[in-house]
């Protein structure tokens, strides 16, 4: 199957401190992919040398068989970006950051289309910061989708919406993974991960600790709990004693 | 091209939306010149002068506008941007860096010429003030101006570390140049060694040239301002895109 996603031994440091050390991982086509890890672990720093927005000091990267640093403008035309630290211009409506970032690209999805499908029909005319914390990240997903993505790139989406909002989100991502979209997550959830995710990777410190199924998780940590087995193999089970 | 239109129509709102330039680049330089006709009228600049003090004027309050969105609105626009991490989101799509500065290069362009127009219809209607020179070649030292200081902008903009960083800057640049420049205070009444100095701003030489091109003066020593201002443009836009960073 084809992988959409491709790092091998990539390895980033911030001076002395290494935040991602010899990390590889694949992501096939269609699928949707958990990168997990405590804050700190190194996930960002992770999605945004795939992205190219950080440089990894060593180690290869290929998305979509494009290197995300010489031909960024050619691969971002096919891949949505959601990052955990997202702005915009202040005073800024809906309608104006959505047909902002829908001209930038070649032959965008209809983004009214896509407001109306993830319920913000009504707050177009808003200005972004007046938005409740659910509907924000819904407009960031309508954000990622603008450029009719084979890829998108969720960093911790779902931090800080309640329950009800995560599993909407839940629903529609995962009707875009049965459309075909190949999906590359963090997440802080582990029902969420089981929920959605084909393939795990575990951070711990920039180094991965387990690689696999959420099913191969938990046979690996003998845990029947999926977040048992995550706090078991990420370590931090052990660092909280 | 659709990409630019869309952008420039955008940012250009929320540019309006958020008043400063406005203020600064449009109705400041707007209330010097009604300052000034009340105080000159139609008075001559000076004892036998053809001209009038207004018209000698016109090319120094142009130059507020300039100023204003050049040292202050531009840099401040783009270091903000990249701080708030907006250039970051931008740089996950196809957009070319090049595109986005000149997206913001153009909007202080447009304040700049906003202020130009309403300047010589206020000036006109209310005392009189006209032409004396050729359009053409007061246009072309009002592009100069506008083209070398925003580039001076653009550049600060860009190397400054944060925003913080970029308005100190700005304003080191922005109140000399206004002040001493000849925007403000007539380069005419400062002693000769201050003139003398002042002389290196890029806006002194264009102010100067923007008034002999208004007033139809014989310009003698045109050559110089020209190439200091298009040398400043060139380096200055340069290093800009040069030296551009995302984040």
């Amino acid at each position: 199957m084809e992988k959409v996603v491709k790092i091998e031994n990539i390895s980033k440091a911030y001076g002395k401190y290494l935040a991602v050390s010899h990390v590889s991982l694949s992501v096939k086509r269609g699928t949707a992919f958990g990168l997990l890890g405590a804050n700190g672990a190194g996930k960002s720093t992770t999605i945004e040398c795939i992205l190219g927005t950080k440089q990894a000091d060593s180690g290869t990267i290929s998305v979509l068989s494009l290197d995300p640093k010489k031909d960024r403008r050619h691969l971002f035309e096919q891949v949505g970006v959601q990052f955990q630290e997202c702005d915009y211009q202040p005073e800024i409506k809906v309608s104006e950051l959505c047909e902002e970032t829908a001209c930038l690209y070649k032959s965008p999805a209809d983004w009214n289309r896509l407001c109306k499908q993830f319920g913000l029909e009504d707050k177009t005319q808003s200005a972004v910061k007046s938005l409740s914390g659910g509907e924000r990240q819904r407009l960031f997903i309508v954000l990622a989708l603008i450029p009719k993505p084979q890829v998108v790139f969720l960093d911790e989406l779902t931090t800080g919406l309640d329950a009800r909002a995560r599993r909407d989100v839940w629903k529609i991502l995962k009707d875009l993974k049965d459309n075909g979209l190949t999906i590359f997550l963090t997440s802080h959830f582990m029902d969420e991960v089981e929920a959605l995710c084909d393939e795990i990777c575990i951070l711990n410190k920039g180094r991965t600790v387990f690689y696999g199924t959420v099913d191969q998780a938990k046979e690996k940590s003998g845990c029947n709990n999926f977040e048992d087995a995550y706090l078991k193999l990420s370590g931090e089970e052990a660092d909280a004693e | 091209m659709k990409a630019f239109c869309t952008l420039l129509k955008n940012e250009l709102k929320l540019n309006i939306r958020n008043m400063n330039m406005v203020i600064f680049a449009v109705i400041l330089p707007l209330i010097v010149l009604v300052i000034l006709g009340f105080l000159y009228g139609t008075n001559p600049a000076a004892d036998g002068a053809d001209y009038t003090f207004l018209e000698q004027s016109i090319g120094a309050l142009c130059a507020i506008s300039i100023c204003a969105g050049g040292l202050m609105g531009l840099p401040l626009v783009v270091a903000e941007y990249r701080e708030r991490k907006i250039l970051k989101r931008f740089q996950v799509t196809p957009i070319s860096p090049c595109m986005l500065l000149a997206v913001e290069f153009v909007i202080y362009v447009l304040y700049a010429l906003a202020s130009m127009i309403t300047l010589l219809l206020v000036s006109r209607l209310l005392w009189g003030v006209h032409l004396r020179g050729s359009w053409a070649e007061f246009i072309g030292s009002w592009l100069l101006t506008v083209l070398s200081t925003l580039s001076i902008g653009l550049m600060v903009g860009g190397i400054a570390k944060n925003s913080k960083n970029a308005s100190v800057i700005a304003c080191v640049l922005y109140f000399p140049m206004l002040i001493f420049s000849g925007a403000t205070l007539p380069f005419e009444v400062m002693p000769k060694m201050m003139q003398k100095i002042i002389s290196v701003f890029p806006m002194t030489q264009g102010i100067q040239l923007m008034k002999s091109t208004f007033l139809g003066l014989t310009i003698e020593h045109s050559t110089i301002p020209i190439i200091v201002m298009l040398g400043v443009t060139l380096v200055c836009s340069g290093i800009a895109v040069k030296c551009f960073k995302w984040e």
